[in-house]
Order: C-alpha cells, then structure tokens, then sequence
C-alpha cells in the first residue's frame, strides 16, 4: 500500500516553562490520504493547534516535537528551516484562526501573495501578480486585480480569509491545514468560508486538516476525525461512526454542546468544568474531573487508546454506558 | 499628501508664534538685564544703552517690531552682549556646527543601534542578546560628560589617534569624538526600543504567516518585521534629532567646537535676550519640521493613516 500523504506517529509536543515542561500533546498518531480530510476537535487548551505548529515546524521557541510526522513517507518533523522553507507553501499550506491579524497590515495584498511565487516558482513579478488574482478570483473575491493593490484593512473579515486561502494555495499544495478557519467570522461568513474550503479541495484535490472545537462544522465536512482533550487523543474515527454513537464521554459532550433547532430542550448544553491546566494533569485520565462517568479507576490509571470496531478510544467506561 | 504638508505647515506658523510670544514674555518676566554688571552702570549710560536697543519702548511694542522684522527680513535683531555681532551671524557661525555633528551623531546612533537591536531580538534571550542588552544598559547610564572626557583621555591623551578638541571645518578626526560622545546613549535608546519593539512584531500572527509562506528568516525580518518594528522608533527619533540638532552645550564646551549651544547658554545667562529668542526660534522650526517627518513616515509605513 502507498504511503498515506500524512502520517503523523506518536506525536509529543513539549514546552519548557518556568513552572517546568508542559506537554501540549501526548502521543498523537493520525493519517490523512491524498485529497482526504480529517478534522481535529477539542476545546481552546487541548493541543490541537500545537499539533499543527509542529507539523509545519512553527513551534514556538520554547516548544520541542517528538515522534514522526510524515509527508508523502518522508520524515518532516524537526527539518531544519532551510528544508522546512521547502515543504511550506508547496507542499503544506496552512490558513490561521485571525484572518484580521494574520495577514501583514503593512503590505499590499498582491506583494504578500506575489512574493510566494516569486520565491517557490520562480516566477517573475508580473507573472506572480496575474496568477495571484487568477487565485482570489478563484477564491470568488470580486474585481480581483485591482483588489491586488489594496492593503488588509481594506478588505472585509471573510474577504480577508478568502485572500489568505486563496494565498495558502498558490503553490497547489498537497495539503492545507486550517487552525480554526471560521472562528472568528460572522455565522454567516462562516458557512460561505466552509463552503469555499470543500470547492477548493475538490477543485485543487488539496487535502484538507481542519482543526476546530465545532462539531457542527466537523459534520459537515471531514469524514474522520480525532478528538484531543488534555493533549490525549479521547477518541479517533469515522466522522459518521462518532456522531452515530460516541464512544467517549468527552466527545458525547461536544455533541450535544452543539445547539439543535429540532430539539424540545431549548437550553444549550454545557460540559461543565474548565479546560484543564496543563502543567497539572492528573495522573489518571485527563478527563476524569469533569466526566459524568468518573468511576475509580479513571482518576488513577491513565486509559489507552483501544480499538472499537472502526474507532480507537481511549476510555474505561464501557461503550454502551456512554451512548 | 500634498495638501497634508500644506496645512500642516500652515498650523505650524500659528505654534512658533505663539512660541515667539511666549518666549519674549518670559523673558520680560526674567529678572536682571544684560547691561547689569558688578561695578554698576551710571544711570545716563543705561538710559542710553536702552534706547540704543530700544528696550525704553513698551513691551508690546518692541514684541510688534521683534516679530516683524522676523517675517519680513528673518532678521533676529542684534546681539546684546557681542556688541558687534547680530543674533543672524552667531547662527550662521554657531548652526552649521552643531549641525553637521548632530546629523553625523544621529546616522551613527541609527546605524548601530537599530542593527544591534534587531540582532537581539532575533538571538532572544542568548549571549548575543544578553551583550546587546548589557551595552545599552553601559551607554545609557554612562553620562557623555563623563564619555568625553574618557574618550579624550583613550584616544587624545593615551593613543594619540584623534584630537581631543576644535572643529578645523568639521574634518573628520575632529568630527570622531564629539559625534561618540554624543550618540552613544542614543544609539542605546534606540537599540533597546529597536528590540523590545521588533520582539512583540516577531510575536505577531502575520509573522507566523510569513514563516508559514516558506520565507526564509532574513525575508521574513526585512520584508515583514522591520517596517512594522520601526514605529516606535522613528517617534523616538524625532524629539531626539531636534535635540542632536540644536546641539549639546557640554559637546560644545568640552571639544570647543563652537556650536551653537554654548552660545545659548551664554546667552541665558547673560540675559542675552535676542540671542534667546532667536536661537528658541530655530529649535521651534527644527522641531515642528521634525514632527511633520515623523508623522509622514508613521503614513509611509502604516497604510491605515490616511494623509
């Protein structure tokens, strides 16, 4: 069999801080073929962002990544910059959460898309210029050639994460990993932004890793996905198989944390609790303080990720307790 | 753009004379008189000293003809103390001197302290950065008055290299010392707001889309960090060319390069009153000018200022 585009081994991430290590993530593995798509779920804190700074090699200084992350069969994980330069863009692309923040507000929008074919395609700026509004019209952004000249602020905050995805993809990237795409987006831009991203996995066969804590947007647009919590994967699978029947309580509660218009429950669901400290996990399972399901031994003995059926989970309560 | 400058100009006119006014009403208000002198001046003298520079006018009058003869002429009147010279000739000879040290002071500030400050703030927290940090503490809490008279001592007095004093037309080896001595706690200032500035940059989201890009470092600092970084710097940069400009007394006094500053000081003390005034309204242009160039290079970099 063909090596996966990604296949990402036992993944750790670790942060030297002043109150000692801190490990963001915690043996993650997960694989995505060509073309494919995979979402990561989890709330703020679980890891899931980290996981995508150490793929594209863009840890913070202070953070270290182990374990094997690999493109295409070809270990990426800890490449040194000049290599890693060669892989960004071309070969994985990522959009970013802020599109307000994540664009330079210094420079025009058509130098911040020309210099990336400039740099990996050796095109000439003209040409770099022409193909980047070939892209944003793509991207469905109007009057796209004059658009080029405009700076950040000039654009709305959907037409500037349009510009971004249309910025990740100018290379054709075999992957495109988007870190909270729509977060902060209108509801309405949100749809139109996700609308987009599945046009353009189809059109350009891109690959796309969505990393989000919406389970609605995960539904409609991943067939797989992996649940984090704490750093830990909780549970991994078909997208249909966990929302059919959840196998563990954290991804039973982002499910019905998603508000529903056919339900007679009116009030939205909450996991009660608060993210948890990650310099102070518990030894057990790092869900264990807020799970409805607590028994004795989550506290104390740290549950493995096993098979169950099409799905891993990492949980001690029996699977039909938890549905 | 055009029209920014215009009016900006324009309300300039308004703030130096409003610093005119209130310059010539302090010094009404100053005591003492630059024809006070220890043995004391017979009181036919005085009378006649005054109505030779007309100081027997009321006030009101003699601030009419100060500021007219400013606008038409330029003419800043006649010295009070240097009996033969006008306020014109002493900025003619005192200006150009403080301005070629001034400017030469302020390039070499900029170009060791911005590069000192990015490389610091690239090499965060290593010795590269520790060094950096270290020397800028050194240079600012290193007075130029004590500066000088080490420099004098190392480089005149020990090594023989340079001269300790004079200008001879501004020659280069007369220009080395008094242009260290003045710029390095600059050149301090602005490493460290070079670097506290460029590390927030370098934290920023749009950085991170830059490395995302593929650009390697030295794009991503150059293209992307730098513009940004200089912001606070160049608003630094402003207040403290008008000061480099309109010199330092204790440059001037210790490498006798006749600048203009010692001769402000001289004036002050000697109620020198059109020397004050003049030489106070030409650091109000230097400054208000400088203010223009900070503002027009704040909307060079930032898109979002609109001129």
């Amino acid at each position: 069999m063909a090596d996966p585009l990604l296949q990402v081994t036992d993944l750790r991430v670790t942060f030297e801080t002043n109150d000692g290590p801190v490990q963001a993530v915690n043996g993650l593995s997960m694989s995505l073929e060509a073309g494919g798509t995979l979402a990561v779920v989890g709330e703020s804190g679980s890891g899931k962002s980290q996981m995508a700074f150490a793929i594209m090699g863009l840890l913070a200084r202070n953070g270290r990544a182990e374990g094997s992350v690999r493109l295409e069969g070809r270990e990426v994980l800890n490449l040194p910059s000049a290599e890693l330069n060669r892989i960004r863009a071309q070969s994985i692309a990522m959009v970013f959460q802020d599109p307000m923040t994540s664009l330079n507000p210094y420079m025009r929008v058509g130098t911040q898309m020309a210099e990336v074919l400039e740099l990996h395609k050796g095109l000439s700026r003209r040409d770099a210029l022409a193909e980047s509004a070939r892209m944003l019209d793509a991207v469905r952004i109007p009057d796209a050639r004059g658009r080029l000249s405009q700076y950040p602020h000039e654009f709305s905050g959907g037409m500037r994460q349009r510009v971004m995805i249309a910025m990740a993809l100018l290379c054709r990237p075999k992957l495109l990993i988007a870190d909270e795409p729509t977060t902060a987006l209108d509801v309405t831009v949100q749809a139109q932004i996700m609308d987009l991203l599945e046009d353009v996995r189809t059109e350009f066969g891109t690959a796309l890793l969505l990393i989000t804590h919406d389970m609605a947007l995960v539904a409609e647009s991943c067939d797989r996905t992996v649940v984090m919590y704490g750093g830990r994967v909780m549970e991994q699978g078909p997208t249909r198989a966990l929302f059919e029947a959840p196998s563990h309580p954290y991804t039973a509660g982002l499910l019905s944390a998603v508000p529903r218009l056919d339900g007679d429950d009116s009030e939205l669901a909450v996991i009660p609790g608060d993210p948890p400290d990650m310099s102070r996990l518990p030894p057990g399972c790092p869900f264990a303080p807020r799970c409805p399901l607590v028994m004795e031994t989550c506290r104390e003995v740290r549950p493995v990720l096993e098979e169950l059926g099409d799905v891993r989970r990492a949980c001690h309560a029996e699977p039909r307790a938890v549905a | 753009m055009t029209a920014y400058i215009l009016r900006r100009i324009a309300i300039a006119i308004p703030t130096i004379l409003t610093l005119i006014v209130l310059s010539f009403v302090l010094m009404e208000f100053a005591p003492g008189s630059p024809f006070d002198s220890e043995r004391g001046i017979p009181p036919a003298v005085l009378a006649n000293l005054e109505a030779k520079y007309g100081l027997d006018r009321p006030a009101i009058e003699r601030l009419g003809i100060y500021i007219w003869n400013i606008v038409t002429q330029f003419d800043f009147g006649p010295s009070f103390t240097y009996r033969d010279r006008t306020v014109n000739d002493i900025i003619a000879q005192g200006f150009p001197v403080t301005l070629t040290y001034g400017i030469w002071s302020g390039l070499a500030a900029i170009a060791v302290g911005v590069p000192l400050g990015i490389v610091a703030a690239i090499r965060h927290n290593t010795w590269i950065d520790y060094l950096a940090v270290g020397f800028s503490i050194g240079a600012q809490v290193l007075p130029n008055f004590v500066m000088a008279p080490i420099l004098v001592l190392v480089f005149t007095l020990w090594l023989g290299w340079l001269p300790g004093g004079g200008w001879q037309g501004g020659q280069w080896n007369y220009l080395v010392l008094p242009v260290i001595a003045l710029s390095t706690s600059f050149m301090a200032s602005i490493a460290r707001l070079t670097r506290s500035s460029m590390l927030e940059v370098l934290n920023a989201p749009f950085i991170r889309t830059a490395q995302a890009k593929g650009l390697p470092m030295r794009r991503v600092i150059l293209r992307h960090a730098l513009k940004p970084a200089m912001l606070p710097v160049i608003s630094y940069l402003g207040p403290t060319f008008a000061f480099l400009l309109t010199g330092s007394v204790l440059i001037d006094v210790f490498f006798s390069t006749g600048g203009i500053g010692q001769f402000f000081v001289a004036a002050a003390l000697g109620r020198d009153y059109s020397v004050i005034m003049g030489v106070t309204v030409l650091y109000g242009i230097i400054v208000v000018a400088l203010n223009l160039v900070v503002d027009l290079a704040y909307a060079w970099i930032d898109p979002k200022i609109r001129l």
